[in-house]
């Protein structure tokens, strides 16, 4: 039977990735010349593992390309290598450049290896110092799989460098050469480098080296290609000790790796190519729409131990409420009531183990972070430190999948637009580094992400012009510092003055803001000119249980998210007051908040003359992002969890619903959504507004 | 039951009916039959979208066929019939409900035997029709349910903005 190798494919690429990120993470938690033991055993064990694994699924570019990174690693390991910048920013390359591979292979595409050799190279370059013989069979036997044709024997080449006592015992290194033309054609450079100035030079020593290439046919007829090592060897076998000699076949592939070798020279030639690589966007594995890969979860095993025992809890209760039901009689009722508890409390447990399962820590998403910071860091020159706060902070996978992107982008903005570079910083009066900082913490029902940095903050001046410019305000505008920073989020607004290719290209944040909002979220921004920036995106904690307050308005039940009610009281209509002839307001202690009634923003209520206004009996003040509402209800039901079911799916997406919720009664209810509602309401305003003002125009036309 | 055929030019149709009008829908969409259930109506949708219900923890839409083809509404009655549909729209699979008068017929009819529909104005579009079949001397149309869907009912149901009133079918 044929073993299916996919299924241990995906989790080995899941293990690699991990591993990737463990080393990753190690390699930044290093510090220039210092190496710490326990990080590069971590290293190299997740390196190991990586090349075994590949190896054995014949991802040879990887095995062999690991192969080489942990030769380094081992003289690490050993202390024969300091890990200095050098060393550990080229691993980091290498931990990119594996990942690259292997999305390569995990999307089922040949990986272009170019880019992989010159790494390869590289990290040889580095390694040859000490130990290139461990490296290089290897590399030859990776390189096995080539052409017969280019494994054909060309000729020799021969290093001579003889000791300087090979005079003194009577050898003469004419002889051996004049011998050696026998075998070939013989191309020859000798080296006098050593040859001190003629005033010292002991004519009985010998300080000369030669070099020589075998290859072609000589005078004779004999072919280089037709010679064998060990007549090259029998001809020196006389000088052996009294010389250092290097025998190497030429051959076709041999003289292409030696070209290569050539460009390792110019060091300006892989820069440039990393540079192309970066136009043409950062070779990250994500930036890639990856092929359909099942998703999958690591899940603590307590977390299933502790499902797997609610589950027995309540299949007892099913049976112990079974074994009531076949013999019920009046009596029973309390025990039936106990049971209908129990199973209450049962179920309510194994919903939220359930949504455990689904719960991450934000550590994953910050992760990525301080490899990101390391490296744009250096690419601007600006000192910046990186602070992570409240990574053990828990939210949905989907949210935090979707949150990612997001979070990049805020970040390489503070990176790039917010810090200042050192100097500036320092004629601040501010400490030379940057601190960006990434903190997340729990707020009533939603998780806040913050995003801040101590930079150079909001220009309020300098946005109101570039809206100004983009038309996106007016001149006479009279607007508060929230809604300057909120144009940030408009579309086709950047304020960077100059195209990096770090930020102020590509997406920009209106796409963050509707990433966030798309999950029910939003962001805002508070800035203080010369001191700071802080973007704070607040999400809802899960997507798929939601705590609801159950409403009715004209006859229909409603769910409002509890998490959006302020308060709720009963309506006095002396508070009540209108504003430009339609809108009602409603006075609440010192604040005026718009009315908005359901009954009219859905259509849902019969039509009614106008003046004959219905009045509902209740008002319930909702906030969404710093703005409250009082929605008119008819009445308040219980509160409950409810779960959320997409309209989407079946139907489409209706304004001011977030989705729909099954009852326990079996009958659908629609979930409100506050921020649909405010807008919504916002618009129904201003179109009854311009109607009002065009109505008035033609009459007065009239 | 007509046993099923498997050849490829000749396909079943569930038909039902719809006034005096005898429809068709490929009984491969059909997913079940269920009788008429109160809907909760969906704020600012068109008229022919009663609501939606719940089928076994799915939220599946209503349509009111007679009102979405302009034709006089009936009272709701535990007699009144309910399609269950699968259709692929918009690159999706979609569940929803059609309510019709009654369900009539399972017909085996080949497609070479399909008349192309007559050019005319009306409630629905001839897009909407895969053609005409004679069964028993009555007309049968065929109706492609993929595209009725798609084109005739979600995307028109792209809700207005309120305050203007519910979208009345423009016949």
């Amino acid at each position: 039977m044929a073993v299916d190798l996919d299924q241990f494919k995906q989790i080995f690429f899941e293990e690699s990735f991990e591993g990737l990120e463990t080393m990753e993470t190690g390699l930044l938690g290093m510090t220039d010349g210092e190496t710490n033991l326990d990080i590069v055993n971590d290293i190299f064990r997740a390196a190991h593992s990586i090349k075994g694994g590949s190896a054995t699924f014949g991802f040879t570019a990887v095995a062999s390309f690991t192969h080489v990174m942990e030769g380094l690693l081992d003289e690490m390991r050993e202390g024969k290598r300091q890990a200095d910048q050098t060393v550990i920013n080229i691993l980091l390359e290498s931990v990119d450049e594996i990942r690259t591979l292997m999305t390569a292979y995990q999307n089922r595409e040949d990986p272009d290896t170019d880019q992989a050799q010159l790494l390869q190279q590289k990290l040889e370059a580095i390694f040859g110092g000490s130990g290139n013989t461990a490296a290089a069979p290897e590399k030859e036997s990776a390189n096995k799989s080539e052409a017969a044709e280019e494994n054909r024997l060309l000729g020799w080449h021969i290093e001579f460098t003889p000791h300087d006592n090979l005079l003194i015992t009577g050898n003469d290194p004419a002889l051996l050469l004049s011998e050696l033309a026998y075998l070939g054609k013989m191309t020859m450079v000798m080296e006098d480098g050593a040859l001190p100035p003629f005033t010292e030079m002991n004519p009985e020593r010998c300080y000369l080296r030669w070099k020589i290439d075998l290859l072609g046919v000589n005078d004779e007829g004999t072919d280089a290609a037709q010679t064998e090592e060990a007549q090259i060897r029998e001809i020196f076998e006389w000088v052996e000790d009294e010389c250092d000699l290097v025998v190497k076949g030429i051959y076709p592939e041999r003289k292409a790796s030696d070209r290569r070798a050539g460009d390792r020279r110019q060091p300006g030639q892989l820069e440039d190519r990393r540079q192309s690589d970066r136009r043409t966007g950062p070779r990250r594995p994500d930036d890639k729409a990856p092929a359909a890969q099942p998703t999958t979860i690591r899940v603590d095993t307590n977390r299933i131990d502790a499902l797997i025992d609610m589950v027995g809890e309540l299949v007892i209760t099913q049976s112990m409420l079974g074994q009531l039901g076949e013999d019920f009689d009046m009596s029973k009722l309390s025990r039936l009531k106990e049971g209908l508890e129990e199973l209450e409390r049962n179920s309510r447990e194994i919903q939220d183990a359930v949504m455990k399962v689904r719960m991450q820590p934000i550590s994953f998403a910050f992760n990525r972070f301080p490899r990101m910071v390391h490296d744009l860091s250096q690419k601007l020159g600006k000192k910046i430190r990186l602070e992570l706060v409240g990574e053990d902070t828990e939210m949905d996978k989907t949210v935090m999948e979707k949150i990612n992107d997001p979070l990049v982008h805020l970040v390489r903005n503070s990176l790039d637009h917010g810090l200042e570079t050192p100097d500036k910083r320092i004629a601040k009066g501010k400490d030379e580094e940057g601190v960006v900082c990434l903190k997340a913490y729990h707020q009533g029902g939603s998780i806040v992400v913050e995003v801040s940095d101590d930079g150079n903050g909001l220009d309020r001046n300098k946005l109101f012009a570039k809206g100004v410019e983009r038309g996106l305000i007016k001149e006479t505008d009279v607007l508060t510092d929230e809604q300057i920073y909120m144009l940030l989020f408009a579309a086709g607004f950047s304020t960077a003055e100059t195209l990096s290719d770090i930020s102020g290209r590509g997406v920009g944040l209106d796409v963050v803001r509707r990433n966030i909002e798309s999950l029910g979220g939003n962001v805002d921004v508070r800035s203080v000119l010369g001191e700071g920036t802080v973007f704070t995106i607040r999400l809802p904690l899960t997507l798929a249980v939601l705590d609801g307050q159950l409403l009715k308005v004209d006859g229909q039940t409603y769910v409002l998210p509890l998490n959006s009610i302020i308060e709720s009281l009963q309506i006095d209509p002396n508070a009540i007051s209108s504003l430009a002839g339609d809108a009602e307001v409603y006075q609440l202690r010192d604040a005026y908040i718009p009315m908005v009634s359901l009954s009219e923003l859905f259509a849902t209520g019969e039509e009614k003359p106008r003046g004959e206004e219905k009045h509902c009996a209740l008002l319930v003040i909702v906030e969404w992002a710093d703005k409250r509402i009082g929605l008119m209800v008819d009445d308040l039901l219980g509160q409950q969890q409810v779960v959320i079911k997409s309209l989407e799916t079946n139907y489409e997406r209706v304004p001011g619903l977030s989705g729909a919720t099954i009852l326990g009664d079996g009958t659908v209810s629609l979930i409100l959504d506050i921020s649909g509602i405010i807008e919504m309401s916002t618009r129904v305003r201003e179109q009854a507004m311009n109607t009002r003002r065009a109505t008035g125009k033609r009459n007065r036309v009239a | 039951m007509v046993a099923v055929n498997m050849d490829a030019s000749r396909h079943q149709y569930l038909t039902f009916m719809l006034a005096d009008e005898e429809y068709g829908v490929d009984i491969l969409t059909v997913q079940e039959l269920r009788g008429w259930q109160e809907t909760t109506p969906i704020p600012n949708a068109p008229s022919y979208v009663l609501g939606v219900i719940n089928l076994r923890g799915v939220v599946i839409p209503i349509v009111d066929l007679r009102d979405r083809f302009g034709l006089e509404r009936m009272e709701y009655g535990p007699t009144t019939v309910v399609i269950i549909v699968k259709v692929i729209a918009s690159g999706k699979e979609r569940v929803l409900g059609i309510v019709v008068d009654a369900v009539s017929e399972v017909y085996d009819i080949a497609n070479s035997d399909l008349q192309p529909p007559p050019d005319m104005d009306g409630a629905i579009s001839i897009d909407f029709i895969t053609g005409l079949a004679t069964m028993d001397k009555k007309m049968v149309i065929l109706l492609d349910i993929n595209r009725l869907v798609h084109e005739g009912i979600l995307s028109k149901s792209k809700s207005p903005m309120p305050a203007t009133a519910p979208a009345t079918e423009a016949a």
